[in-house]
C-alpha cells in the first residue's frame, strides 16, 4: 500500500502508516516551515516541540512528525516573515 | 578596583558591562546562572508605551535609544558564545474598548508632552496594523519606538561582551556580606571568601534579602507572573498588543491578583499573553486563576486565539518597589555597596541605562540622566529588614 501527498504543489509518495515528517524527509525536504531568519523541520521527533508544523488540508499547526499521512493530503508550508 | 555584581539577570549583566567598559576589574557572581530567573521568565520588553509621564517615563526614553545602540554594538560583532540580542524594534499598539478610549486618548496625550511618539490611529489604520483585532476595539495607538529582545539572549550577549573584555562569572551563592566598620570589604559565598572594593546588589526580586546580608534595609519585594505560550503559527500579530488597562495594573499597589492582555508573537512563531501581577511572596502554587484569567481577557482582544493551542506557561518574579520606581545607586548606610533592583517588569527594558547610572555612581563616569529620583536611600526604601 502506497500513498501519495502534496507538499506545496509537489507530489511526494510514501508507505502506508509513514508521518508526514517521514514522507517529506524522504522526499528531500530537511525542512518545511519559515521563521523570522531560521527554516524549521523535525526537531524532537516525537511530537513535543512543535518545530515541525505544517498546514494540512487547510488546518493549520499539525505536527508533521505525529499525523499519519493519508492518500491525498495537501500539505502547506507555514510562513512567518 | 575590583567590583562584584550579585546577580547575572539583565540587571547584572548590564552593570557588569557598563563597569567593565569603564575600567573596573568585575566579577559577577550568581547562584543559579545567566539569565536563570526573572530574565528568562519574563518578555523581553523594552517599552516606553506603558510609562506615565515622570522619573521612569525618562528613564525608559533614555534606555530605548540606549538598547538601540547596545543590540546594534553587540549583534555586529559577536565574540564567542555570544548570542544575538533578538533586539526587534517592532512598535507597540495599544488598545482601548469602548470606555476606555477617553483615557487612553488623554494618556497618549500626556506622553507627548514628555517627548514619547504615541500617534493615534483611525479605524482603517488600525484595522490595516493589526488586522486580527476584535471590532469592538474603540481605539488604538502606535508607539513606534516599543521595542523586545529575546531576554535570556539579550542577558547572556551583555555578559557575553563583559567577560570577552575581562569580566569573570562564578556560579556560587553569595551568604554573607563582608562589612568593616560602614565599609564593604567583600562577600562570603559558599566557595568562600571574595574581597572587593564594591559591591552592585542585581539580586532582582531577591535583592531586599541581598541587602540584609550586608545589614541594610531595602524594600524590595516578588510579584509573580504568568505568561501564556502558544503553538508556533502563521504570523497574524505584528506589533506588542496590548489593553490600556495594563497601565493601571503595573502601577497598582493591590496585592491581589491583576490581569491585561499583553500579545505579541515571536521570531520563531509562538504568541506570548501575558500578563499578570500578584503578590505571592516565591510561591508557585494557585497559577489556573492568572491562566484563565489572562486567557479569557486575550481571547476577546483577538479572537482567533481561542482556536489556538497553548504550548506551555510559565512565571516569574518581578523585583518590586513599593514606589513603582527602580532603586539605583549608592546604599543609605554601607559605603561601597550599590544596589541596582527594584525595575519590576521594565528590568530589561532599563538595564542599560541602569548600568550606565551604576558605573556613575561608583566611578564617577557621565550619567545619562538625574540619578536623583532611583536612589537607594530614599524613605520609601527602608521598610523593614529582609
Amino acid at each position: 500500500m502506497s500513498v501519495t501527498i502534496s507538499f506545496d504543489g509537489e507530489r511526494l509518495h510514501g508507505r502506508d502508516g509513514q508521518s508526514i515528517g517521514a514522507i517529506l524527509l524522504a522526499g528531500g525536504h530537511r525542512t518545511w516551515r519559515s521563521t523570522a531568519g531560521s527554516e524549521r523541520g523535525i526537531f524532537c521527533g516525537i511530537g513535543i516541540c512543535q518545530d515541525c508544523v505544517v498546514t494540512v488540508n487547510s488546518t493549520e499547526g499539525v505536527r508533521a512528525c505525529q499525523r499519519t499521512a493519508c492518500d491525498g493530503d495537501v500539505v502547506e508550508r507555514e510562513v512567518r516573515a | 578596583m575590583r567590583i562584584i555584581v550579585i546577580g547575572a539577570g539583565a540587571v547584572g549583566a548590564a552593570c557588569a558591562l557598563a563597569l567593565t567598559e569603564a575600567g573596573a576589574e568585575v566579577i559577577v557572581l550568581d547562584r543559579t546562572g545567566v539569565a536563570g530567573e526573572t530574565s528568562s521568565r519574563c518578555e523581553g520588553n523594552i517599552l516606553v508605551s506603558d510609562k506615565e509621564p515622570g522619573a521612569e517615563a525618562l528613564m525608559a526614553i533614555e534606555a530605548n535609544r540606549a538598547w538601540r545602540d547596545l543590540a546594534a554594538r553587540l549583534d555586529a560583532e559577536r565574540v564567542p558564545g555570544q548570542p544575538a540580542t533578538e533586539f526587534e524594534p517592532k512598535g507597540g499598539i495599544v488598545v482601548a474598548f469602548e470606555g476606555g478610549a477617553d483615557a487612553l486618548e488623554r494618556f497618549a496625550d500626556q506622553q507627548r508632552g514628555i517627548g514619547i511618539r504615541a500617534d493615534v490611529l483611525d479605524e482603517p489604520s488600525l484595522r490595516a496594523t493589526e488586522p486580527h483585532l476584535s471590532s469592538e476595539i474603540a481605539l488604538g495607538v502606535h508607539y513606534p519606538d516599543d521595542a523586545q529582545v529575546q531576554p535570556s539572549l539579550a542577558t547572556q550577549a551583555m555578559l557575553a561582551r563583559a567577560r570577552h573584555l575581562g569580566a569573570r562569572l562564578r556560579i556560587t551563592e553569595v551568604t554573607g556580606g563582608i562589612v568593616d566598620g560602614d565599609r564593604v570589604r567583600g562577600v562570603q559565598t559558599t566557595d568562600g571568601r571574595i574581597d572587593a572594593d564594591a559591591v552592585v546588589n542585581c539580586a532582582g526580586p531577591w535583592a531586599g534579602e541581598a541587602a540584609g546580608l550586608f545589614g541594610s534595609p531595602l524594600d524590595i519585594r516578588p510579584r509573580r507572573g504568568t505568561i501564556l505560550v502558544t503553538a508556533p503559527m502563521p504570523q497574524r500579530v505584528f506589533h506588542k498588543v496590548y489593553d490600556a488597562d495594563y497601565v493601571g495594573a503595573v502601577g497598582s499597589a493591590d496585592a491581589a491578583l491583576q490581569t491585561s492582555t499583553v500579545v505579541e508573537s515571536t521570531p520563531g512563531g509562538t504568541v506570548l499573553i501575558g500578563s499578570s501581577r500578584e503578590r505571592v511572596g516565591f510561591s508557585d502554587e494557585g497559577l489556573l486563576a492568572p491562566l484563565a484569567e489572562i486567557a479569557a481577557k486575550a481571547t476577546r482582544l483577538l479572537p482567533f486565539l481561542r482556536d489556538t493551542m497553548l504550548l506551555r506557561t510559565y512565571f516569574g518574579f518581578r523585583p518590586y518597589a513599593p514606589d513603582h520606581l527602580p532603586a539605583i545607586g549608592a546604599d543609605a548606610r554601607v559605603a561601597g555597596l550599590f544596589h541596582a533592583a527594584g525595575h519590576e517588569g521594565a528590568g530589561i527594558g532599563l538595564a542599560p541605562t541602569t548600568g550606565a547610572l551604576i558605573a556613575h555612581a561608583i566611578l564617577g563616569t557621565r550619567a545619562p540622566l538625574d540619578p536623583t529620583p532611583f536612589l537607594p536611600s530614599r524613605p520609601s526604601l527602608q521598610g523593614v529588614l529582609a
